[in-house]
């Protein structure tokens, strides 16, 4: 198998172990090989730093402002919110990438670190990658343990520089967010216009408010324009990347998706990170859905006791007629799981969000993972198999909530959209959401009134009228003749209970058909081949960017690799086919066990010995470098081609 | 039994309702349960009440949890959707239900296993979201279907058939559902069909949550001497506390009354429940006094029975059922038209200003 491998040694290859990047020493902190490896040089638009804060001191917005800034400047960015389970006093962390090739997952090698919590400076200072910068608060002293020789401290009395000049104590540590802003923007070159332009905006109707934070971006650029050689020599240039592009987070797109796939039921348990969907959703329903004469609701938003009874209100405005969708995350899940079952055997359309976080149990609610693919996919005891599609961003996020709901409808079964807290609830630079006002529902198989009047012979709920496994199905009312009881006990093909073997296992080798049958019409892999390509890069969801970020990396180092993102469960054929193209697949994935990995196994016809994991499941979105140091567990990857090695002397 | 089909051809002679239908066209299929079982006769009030108020059978959805209550729904109203759901949760199916399709006349068959075990989660949450049903629990103090284990309902030193003495306390469905704010509360008897037939035409008239726990005997568990769920023990410990009639809108109250300061309350379609005969004092719609009154019964021994507790509301529309809460449109969500749902591509691109 080795020698199909290019650039990879067999012995490296040998036993084909999983690359666990989780492993001792391998966390956030540990400063990788790649990419971009070297101390920083004269760099442009490729740069990273990362603000460390204390949760529930108002350094989002602060955070926030430096996001959008760079945004408009037209490089493309992500941040990364990497936030405590609490709610004030504890360590909170911003991370900001800025790439102007694209590449935006998630980095953790970073230039520049911010500072401001001496709980973490420790962590913080340590992070830094050698030749970068500090910025901290220097109106005391930095203690001396946490000197680094290899970086250069930037002090900035913003403690200081926010007492002389505000009142108040809320306000005053508020605007010391705003004098690091001020800072970075000098320090960055961030185009210190677009800042105020931004401020402008937010406070527009606050003119005090907007007063104090102009002021403190002054404190802040001009304390760094006088004391520091500004900008460093990584900084940021205005660019045109983002003309067509929006920053979204995947669960405001998706509830935009439920808005606009005419959803009208939500029904939910508040957990984190899926409760921003629904109360995305509540806010553009109040937007949208209020009837312009009598300012009545054209939704209904329901706050269940649990996710039990979320998922029964779900499944019960499903059969009554509604699109109707659910929002949660891995554990709410485990808990609908009974509901779930019900929903496959009655066949029943409905649309779980799972948002996922860091299992197993509570886990780790502010973290993201990809632990609930295999759980989704046979949720519910018996033979079950769920229709599950996987968006990798929050424009998929917004696309595949719509086709949720298609489908769940066209198929009568429940569909899962599996997201994480990563896609959920991180601000992305995605392509703007595009909308064909011509899109009708696909509301399947549903007998109008008209239907049931006109027909001669009785209604049967469960027999394969057209021999495609998808029975047609009635409201409840709408005509006598549609009548029929959906049970979750033994029902044959007429809809009458059944203890009795045959008209039993017709109906669940049916329902077996059904789902095989969707496989071909959920969403194709995504996939990108490289001429001369040996090996395969398959993952899903959001790996998508440090994937592709590897497939670039690679072939700057001459390896040619062929990319392949799987969207849905049960796998597309295209998925079979490209599995069959390459003795060796590396499957990226996060989470401990290999999930997608298992998935393929069960569910294709590819060797077991030719899928290899490699996987990361620390908590934090995945890098490139986990796929990086992954791949070199297995084979030669070489080392950074020459033109990304530094070329400059570290500052 | 369920193969035993029912003759298609009823006798001409049948009487009719306005709507043209007799009681055999509200009927299901033939009853599985034991012969003599207390729900059956619950089954045949729920046919008659519908009968007499001229209800079209396909307007209404019937739901149901697990146990033997979870089944009755297939013996009544074959013309209406039904839902068989999951052990407990029949009411957050019933919640969606009426959520997409508030135009529904939901009627909800569930036990006291059912209610008052695994489901009081959702018992409790359906009464105070008050959503516009009738939420009948067939009580009788036993798991049935798995032979006879106590249910939550069982009294305090009932004994089970094969001599257990229960000595942990009962949950009260009434006393539960006065506590949580239902406007509609009654306890009845499956073998007394004139209290029980009057009590649930009013309750599926009364608008939002209505809740009737009916004494409905396990004739194979929890028949013998010692049950306190038996049909000798609620015979001998009956106490009809209060007499209601339900009396149609635009129908005159043509009872006599015995006792009591008779007096109606008006429900919100025009319908009235007269009070025909209450104890000395006893104010149906106070709901404190209900509650203690209850309580002082049950001390005494009795099986208080009747509409005990109905929330007057004159005004109608301004009691906040589950749809007023939500502040729906009139018109049922399932259906409505999707034009008035999708904002359109025009709106979608002004609001991706915002996230630039």
């Amino acid at each position: 198998m080795s020698e199909s491998v290019p650039g990879a040694s067999g012995a490296a290859l040998g036993g084909f172990a999983s690359a666990d990047a989780t492993a001792p020493g391998a966390g956030a902190g540990d400063i990788p090989a790649s990419p971009n490896g070297g101390p920083p040089a004269h760099r442009i638009n490729d740069l990273a730093f990362k603000i460390g804060t204390v949760n529930g001191t108002g350094s989002a917005s602060a955070n926030g402002l430096l996001r959008s800034a760079i945004f408009r400047m037209g490089i493309p960015v992500s941040g990364k919110n990497l936030f405590p389970s609490n709610i004030q006093g504890l360590p909170t962390w911003y991370e900001i990438r800025a790439n102007g090739k694209g590449h935006t997952a998630r980095t953790a090698r970073f230039d520049l670190t911010v500072a401001m919590n001496p709980a973490t400076y420790k962590r913080d200072i340590e992070e830094v990658t050698t030749g970068g910068w500090v910025l901290h608060d220097s109106s005391w002293p930095l203690p001396r343990d946490l000197n680094r020789d290899d970086v250069t401290f930037l002090g900035v009395p913003l403690a200081k520089m926010t007492v002389d000049n505000f009142q108040g104590s809320r306000v005053r540590i508020l605007m010391k967010n705003i004098c690091y802003v001020g800072a970075l923007a000098a320090l960055l070159r961030i185009d210190l216009d677009i800042v105020r332009g931004l401020l402008n905006e937010t406070f527009a109707a606050k003119a005090k408010l907007l007063d104090a934070n102009q002021l403190a971006i002054d404190l802040g650029y001009d304390y760094a324009m006088k004391h520091f050689d500004c900008p460093l020599p990584v900084h940021l240039e205005p660019m045109d990347g983002n003309r067509d592009s929006i920053v979204i987070d995947g669960n405001t797109a998706a509830a935009l998706g439920c808005v606009y796939a005419g959803a009208t039921v939500a029904a939910w348990y508040p957990i984190t990170p899926s409760t921003s969907l629904v109360d995305a959703f509540t806010a553009f329903c109040h937007q949208f859905r209020k009837d312009p004469e009598t300012g009545k609701n054209r939704f209904a938003i329901i706050q269940a006791e649990d996710e039990l009874a979320a998922a029964g209100m779900v499944i019960g405005a499903a059969w009554a007629g509604a699109r109707a969708f659910t929002s949660t995350s891995g554990a709410g899940l485990s808990l609908m799981s009974e509901f779930i079952g019900l929903a496959y055997y009655a066949e029943i359309p409905s649309v779980f969000f799972d948002v996922q976080r860091v299992g197993p149990s509570t886990g780790m609610p502010t973290r993201t993972q990809q632990g609930d693919i295999q759980f989704a996919a046979y949720a519910s005891h018996g033979d079950t198999r769920h229709v599950v599609i996987f968006p990798a961003n929050p424009h998929e996020c917004f696309e595949m909530a719509v086709e949720a709901f298609d489908l769940a409808e066209r198929f009568q079964t429940p569909v899962f959209v599996l997201t994480d807290l990563d896609i959920g609830m991180n601000d992305w630079v995605v392509p703007k959401l595009e909308w064909d006002d011509s899109y009708r529902p696909d509301r399947g198989k549903v007998l109008t009134a008209e239907e049931l009047e006109e027909a001669t012979g009785p209604f049967h709920r469960y027999l394969d009228v057209d021999g495609d496994g998808i029975p047609w199905r009635t409201l409840p009312g709408v005509h006598p003749k549609g009548a029929y009881l959906t049970r979750g006990s033994g029902h044959d093909r007429y809809g009458n209970y059944t203890e009795d073997s045959e008209p039993y296992a017709d109906v669940l080798a049916r329902v077996g058909r059904k789902i095989d049958g969707a496989a071909q019409h959920l969403p194709a892999p995504e996939i990108r081949l490289a001429e001369g390509a040996g090996i395969g890069l398959v993952t899903i969801g959001g790996c998508r960017g440090a994937v592709l970020e590897a497939v670039d990396e690679l072939a700057e180092r001459g390896i040619a690799a062929n990319y392949m993102r799987v969207r849905a469960f049960p796998f597309h054929p295209d998925v079979e086919t490209f599995l069959a193209g390459h003795d060796v697949n590396f499957v990226v994935e996060q989470n401990r066990d290999g999930q997608l990995r298992k998935l393929l196994i069960a569910e294709t016809q590819a060797m077991k010995e030719s899928l290899v994991s490699i996987l990361y499941y620390g908590g934090y979105p995945m890098s490139c470098h986990h796929v990086m140091d992954g791949l070199a567990a297995h084979m030669d990857i070489g080392s950074p081609a020459a033109a990304a090695q530094p070329s400059g002397v570290a500052p | 039994m369920t193969y035993i089909k029912k003759p298609r051809i009823h006798h001409p002679g049948l009487t009719r309702n306005r709507l043209g239908l007799t009681r055999r066209d509200y009927e299901g299929t033939m009853s599985t349960l034991c012969a003599g079982c207390g729900h059956d006769s619950i089954t045949a009030a729920i046919i008659e009440a519908f009968w007499e108020l001229e209800i079209a059978p396909h307007e209404v959805a019937k739901t149901s949890g697990i146990g033997c209550s979870g089944k009755t729904p297939t013996y009544f109203l074959k013309e209406a959707h039904g839902f068989n759901g999951v052990h407990g949760r029949m009411p957050s199916i019933t919640t969606g239900a009426h959520a997409a399709n508030r135009d529904l006349i939901c009627i909800g068959v569930s036990g006291d296993g059912d209610s008052l075990s695994i489901g009081m989660g959702q018992f409790a949450h359906v009464v105070r979201r008050n959503v516009d049903m009738l939420y009948i629990i067939e009580n009788n103090g036993v798991y049935g279907l798995t032979k006879g284990q106590f249910s939550a309902s069982a009294d305090l030193g009932s004994t089970a058939k094969r001599g257990q003495i229960n000595r942990e306390h009962p949950i009260d469905s009434v006393l539960l559902a006065l506590n949580l704010g239902a406007g509609f509360v009654a306890r009845s008897f499956s073998g007394d069909k004139e209290q029980l037939v009057p009590i649930l035409k009013a309750g599926l008239r009364h608008r939002g949550f209505a809740l009737i726990d009916i004494i409905s005997p396990c004739v194979t568990f929890n028949d013998h001497r010692g049950s306190t769920k038996s049909y000798q023990y609620t015979r001998d410990n009956y106490n009809q506390l209060v007499y209601a009639d339900f009396v149609p809108p635009a129908e005159e109250i043509a009872a006599s009354y015995e006792s009591g300061d008779a007096r109606s309350v008006q429900m919100h379609d025009g319908s009235r429940i007269a009070f025909r005969k209450v104890p000395e004092d006893y104010d149906p719609t106070d709901r404190d006094a209900v509650y203690g009154y209850i309580r002082e019964r049950q001390r005494a021994g009795e099986v208080a029975t009747g509409l005990l507790y109905v929330e007057e509301a004159p005004d109608a529309g301004d009691e906040a059922d589950f749809h007023v809460i939500q502040g729906t449109v009139a018109e049922p969500l399932a259906g409505y038209p999707f034009e008035g749902l999708c904002p359109g591509a025009e709106r979608l691109e002004e609001l991706q200003g915002r996230f630039r």
